[in-house]
């Protein structure tokens, strides 16, 4: 059984259905692309156009451009596009794939682009081990900026910034970033291809290719570093300059694999879907159902004029911060206005701390108490630096046996003691904080106990703790009405 | 009412995640630090990204990544970090996506200090980066503002496609107040500009390059409309006693609050004080003062830097009535006491002679 | 004219639009049947010309050439007669036009 067979011709190779058909967004010349003659760009362009189709990623591929020749790849592929500041494209691609992770996002980017202005983006995002795609095509050159030195420029290579050639003692050596990140942990794939002769181009070919594969298999961070031709800033004709790549950089850059864990890489699983809105306050902790009942133990007859000014300062440890904030919690429970301002950064460091606490009727203009009308000093050197700021008529509580005479003052009361010691003799001296509250709550006679206590049992999460901190609080009270009575005996 | 004690900058990124952020990248610095925290805290919790960046630069392309996605997104920093989001904050409002960032203010410039100064204003409200841009600016004054100016920045944001800043001090930031949330949270909305690897929005570009010329023009054109709106429809700011007042003290963020009890105790002293507080830096609150100068005879700018919010106070008042200034920097802040004097020494300037009233003491 | 069993494995079409006259297919081509056009094309660039005979549908010309659609390469695909065309006249029509 014999058949005619008749001859026709169909299309092996053709433009790609990733490329726009007419380039829309171009001034002019909307068929042609704005490489010059024999640019690498162009070829690399084909390759990703080519993986894209092929892998049927089209609708689902964000392509993150450079600033560099590549500037333009919105303008030719016909996918989700953006551009990004010179150098940033992997950060913008993390910004892009951590919020939509079941896209698929390249960045393209030049060797200035990356390599230079741009290294500290790209080490992380691969350190980070983002799930992107890098194509990184290394030209040796910065040429969209007129033929500058890249980090990439040979040695000896002459460029508009090295006119007598790269020298190692004024510009160091050149960067071989496929090497360099192929030191970390994270990436997946990483591989140096070359557009220098037919062999290699059909092997960038695959190395794109596979490169977005690895992403669409949700592997991780895949790069591939493209030698790539310059014929303008080369100065050669794209045939020379071809050769160039093949015959000097590669030796420069040696082409080859330099990691390959896709065997083992584990393929990543899309996130799980958010909470629903509903559930949204209460994970923030601010649903009114979550909260303590406001003004529980609200004082309508507080004096329109109360208006306390309390500075708290020790050394970290002593519990500057949560005696503050049991004062000031205490007070929101009592319906009035409170502020809490701890002081921050090398002041902790140096091992000291303190905050400043306003509780007061009327709304409190500053939460900074410059001049507080309680100092409560955990410590000497708190005492020595803020015993004189206290206002004509306040109080300063001090944690320690003998207050220092030189810090003596006429006109404001002191009580002195050591705090410390009785909160050990009641059971841990930590609680220290707790018996200086307890005698300035009684001194001050503002707020009621039900506040204080409602506070401490916000604050304080373990039982044996608040029990503790509750003793402290009475033994405080008590020691300032012992000391009153003393000045009673002394008059 | 049932409120809770939060430090300001925990505030802020609760009331983010209520207004529908899910996506917060950010590098550490003092004030702001609990910022970022708070974020990698709750963030993820609440089905949004978290990212430390290696740096401000690479946060604030983060960002322009993710709103290019269309997230609502954030960062927050203090002045060295503002000063390296610069190169991405003009790209975003050129590229037109919109973003919120919250800067805690310190001391400068270099390094400064970490304690509280208004240094940033020129950087932040004129714009730190290159290119005929604006950022919509907002300036909290509490605790409760951090919350409520966090919502309504998520909105202009995306009512304008431009970054917003929130701007407040250290003070503010670090200090804990009573503050409420509202109880609903907003469902994140995919705006169609977005660029997110779909059949629907294959077709879109983000991008600041207008190569062409005019091209180039006509889009900033484009801003500038989208700029004199925001200058007409949402100029916010607090006015205090300002009816009849012959002394306007202006000042934002954490010196609206002291200026107020200046203000209240100089009245006590029977001189006619108003406060005049910008929330919105910019646009700035030109009609206010312009209207205030009517009956004012003098305004008084009190700023915790070096006469950076005056030039917006004079360009206002175009020199029809005198502008007066008290500053401190390197983290002092104009003590109540300090202003009191300066307030009063401006009226004895200013004002006719009146009779000698007795200055009452400061009840405290 | 030849007959059917003597056609080439492959054609070449090159859009002399889009040609820049890089020349890189030329030397790419391992049957050098690419060759340069004495004529400019509109934008001034020497193009791209198929020999006419002797190619082998590898398509090396197509990845080396740095534009999306300057070269197509077709490849002859054999069919029943019975089963009618199973490429388009319009592709058919453009090797034509790419062998001038
Ligand atoms: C912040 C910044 N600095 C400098 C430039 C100017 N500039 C544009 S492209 C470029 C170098 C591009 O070189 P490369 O990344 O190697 O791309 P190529 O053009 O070689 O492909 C420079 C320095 C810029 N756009 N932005
Ligand atoms: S200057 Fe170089 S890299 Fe840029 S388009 Fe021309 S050939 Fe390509
Ligand atoms: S397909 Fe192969 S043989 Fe045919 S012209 Fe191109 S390179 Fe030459
Ligand atoms: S490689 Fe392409 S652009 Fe260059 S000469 Fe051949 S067809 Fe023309
Ligand atoms: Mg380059």
């Amino acid at each position: 059984m014999s058949s005619e067979m008749a001859s026709e011709y169909a299309v092996s190779h053709g433009k790609a259905k990733a490329f726009y058909e007419r380039y829309e967004r171009k001034e002019e010349l909307q068929h042609q692309t704005h490489f010059c003659p024999g640019c690498g760009h162009g070829q690399v362009h084909k390759m990703l156009a080519k993986a894209i189709d092929e892998l049927g990623i089209q609708n689902r591929t964000i392509l993150v451009g450079p600033v560099g020749c590549g500037v333009f790849t919105y303008n030719y592929f016909d996918v989700g596009n953006i551009s990004a500041a010179h150098g940033r494209a992997p950060a913008v691609a993390t910004g892009v794939k951590r919020s939509r992770p079941e896209s698929i996002v390249i960045g393209y980017q030049g060797d200035g682009d990356l390599a230079a202005i741009g290294s500290a983006e790209i080490l992380h995002a691969a350190n980070r081990g983002e799930n992107i795609t890098v194509i990184f095509v290394n030209n040796a050159i910065y040429s969209m900026t007129g033929g500058q030195s890249a980090p990439t420029t040979l040695l000896g290579q002459k460029t508009t910034t090295t006119p007598d050639g790269r020298h190692t003692a004024t510009e160091g050596y050149p960067l071989h970033v496929s090497e360099l990140l192929a030191t970390l942990e994270a990436p997946v794939y990483i591989e140096r291809v070359g557009l220098g002769d037919n062999k290699q181009i059909a092997q960038a070919t695959r190395a794109v290719r596979r490169t977005v594969e690895n992403q669409v298999r949700g592997l991780g961070f895949s790069m591939v570093e493209v030698l790539s031709p310059c014929p303008t800033i080369f100065k050669m004709t794209p045939v020379e300059a071809q050769r160039w790549v093949r015959d000097v950089m590669e030796k420069t850059f040696p082409l080859g694999v330099f990691r390959d864990r896709t065997k083992d890489a584990q393929p990543r699983q899309l996130p799980e879907a958010g909470p629903a809105l509903e559930e949204i306050p209460r994970i923030l902790g601010v649903d009114i159902e979550g909260l303590p009942e406001g003004n529980a133990h609200a004082m309508e007859h507080a004096a329109e004029e109360l208006d306390l000014r309390v500075r708290v300062a020790g050394f970290g440890g002593q519990g500057v911060l949560l005696l503050g904030e049991v004062l000031a919690e205490a007070g929101l429970d009592a319906g009035l206005e409170v502020s809490w301002l701890p002081s921050y950064g090398p002041e902790i460091r140096s091992g000291t701390s303190n905050c400043h606490v306003r509780l007061a009727r009327q709304p409190i203009d500053s939460p900074l108490v410059t001049q507080p009308t309680v100092l409560v000093a955990m410590n000497e050197p708190s005492l020595r630096k803020f015993h004189s700021s206290v206002r004509p008529g306040g109080w300063i509580l001090y944690n320690g046996e003998t207050f220092p005479s030189d810090c003596g003052r006429e006109d404001v009361h002191v009580l002195a003691h050591s705090f410390t010691r009785v909160a050990d003799e009641l059971g841990d001296a930590r609680a220290g904080n707790m018996v200086m509250l307890g005698a300035l709550l009684e001194i001050t006679a503002v707020l009621p106990e039900a506040s204080i206590d409602a506070a401490l049992r916000r604050l304080v999460k373990s039982p044996k703790w608040v029990a503790l901190d509750e003793r402290a609080l009475a033994r405080g009270r008590e020691l300032y009405r012992e000391s009153l009575q003393e000045v009673g005996h002394e008059s | 009412m049932r409120k809770q004690l939060m430090k300001g900058n925990e505030a802020i990124v609760r009331s983010a995640i209520l207004s529908g952020c899910r996506a917060f990248y950010g590098y550490p610095i003092t004030p702001a630090s609990e910022i970022t925290e708070t974020a990698a805290l709750y963030m993820p919790r609440a089905g949004g990204v978290f990212l430390q960046a290696e740096s401000e630069v690479a946060a604030i392309n983060m960002l322009y990544g993710a709103a290019s996605a269309g997230v609502r997104a954030m960062t927050s920093s203090s002045g060295p970090g503002i000063s390296l989001m610069q190169e991405g904050i003009s790209y975003m409002a050129g590229a037109e996506l919109p973003c919120v960032i919250a800067d805690i203010t310190r001391g400068g410039p270099g390094l400064g200090n970490i304690a509280a100064e208004q240094g940033d204003y020129h950087q932040v409200v004129k714009g730190g980066g290159h290119g005929n841009y604006r950022t919509i600016v907002l300036a909290p004054h509490s605790v409760q503002e951090m919350a409520d100016l966090t919502a309504l920045a998520f909105e202009l944001a995306d009512r304008y496609r431009n970054p917003v800043v929130l701007l407040a001090d250290g003070f503010i930031g670090q200090m804990m107040e009573p503050v409420e949330f509202p109880q609903t949270a907003i469902a994140p909305r995919q705006p169609e500009y977005a660029v997110t690897g779909t059949e629907e929005t294959r077709g879109n570009l983000v991008t600041s390059l207008h190569l062409d010329i005019d091209d180039l023009e006509a889009h900033q054109g484009h801003l500038e409309a989208k700029y004199r709106r925001a200058e007409k429809c949402e100029v916010r700011a607090e006015e205090w006693r300002t009816d009849d007042a012959e002394i306007v003290l202006t000042g934002y963020g954490i010196m609206g609050r002291i200026l107020k009890a200046v203000a209240a105790e100089a009245r006590a002293g029977g001189l006619k004080v108003g406060v005049l507080r910008p929330i919105t830096l910019y646009p700035f609150p030109k009609l206010h003062f312009k209207r205030l100068a009517e009956r004012a005879r003098v305004f008084v700018v009190v700023e915790m830097s070096n006469g950076q919010m005056l030039e917006d106070v004079r360009l206002a008042l175009n020199g029809v009535r005198p502008v007066e200034f008290l500053s401190r920097v390197g983290g002092n802040v104009p003590s109540h006491e300090e202003v009191l004097g300066f307030v009063r020494e401006q009226a004895r300037r200013t004002l006719p002679a009146r009779e000698p009233e007795e200055e009452r003491m400061a009840n405290v | 004219m030849r007959d059917a069993e003597k056609r080439d494995r492959g054609l070449l079409r090159v859009d002399v639009d889009e040609c820049k006259g890089c020349g890189l297919c030329v030397e790419a081509c391992p049957p050098k049947v690419i060759g340069m056009s004495e004529r400019l094309n509109h934008y001034g660039y020497r193009t791209a010309t198929y020999a006419g005979a002797g190619c082998t549908g590898c398509g090396i010309c197509f990845m080396v050439c740095p534009e999306p659609g300057a070269i197509t390469v077709l490849r002859i695909v054999h069919r029943n007669a019975d089963e009618g065309h199973g490429v388009e006249p319009a592709i058919v029509g453009a090797s034509e036009c790419a062998s001038n």
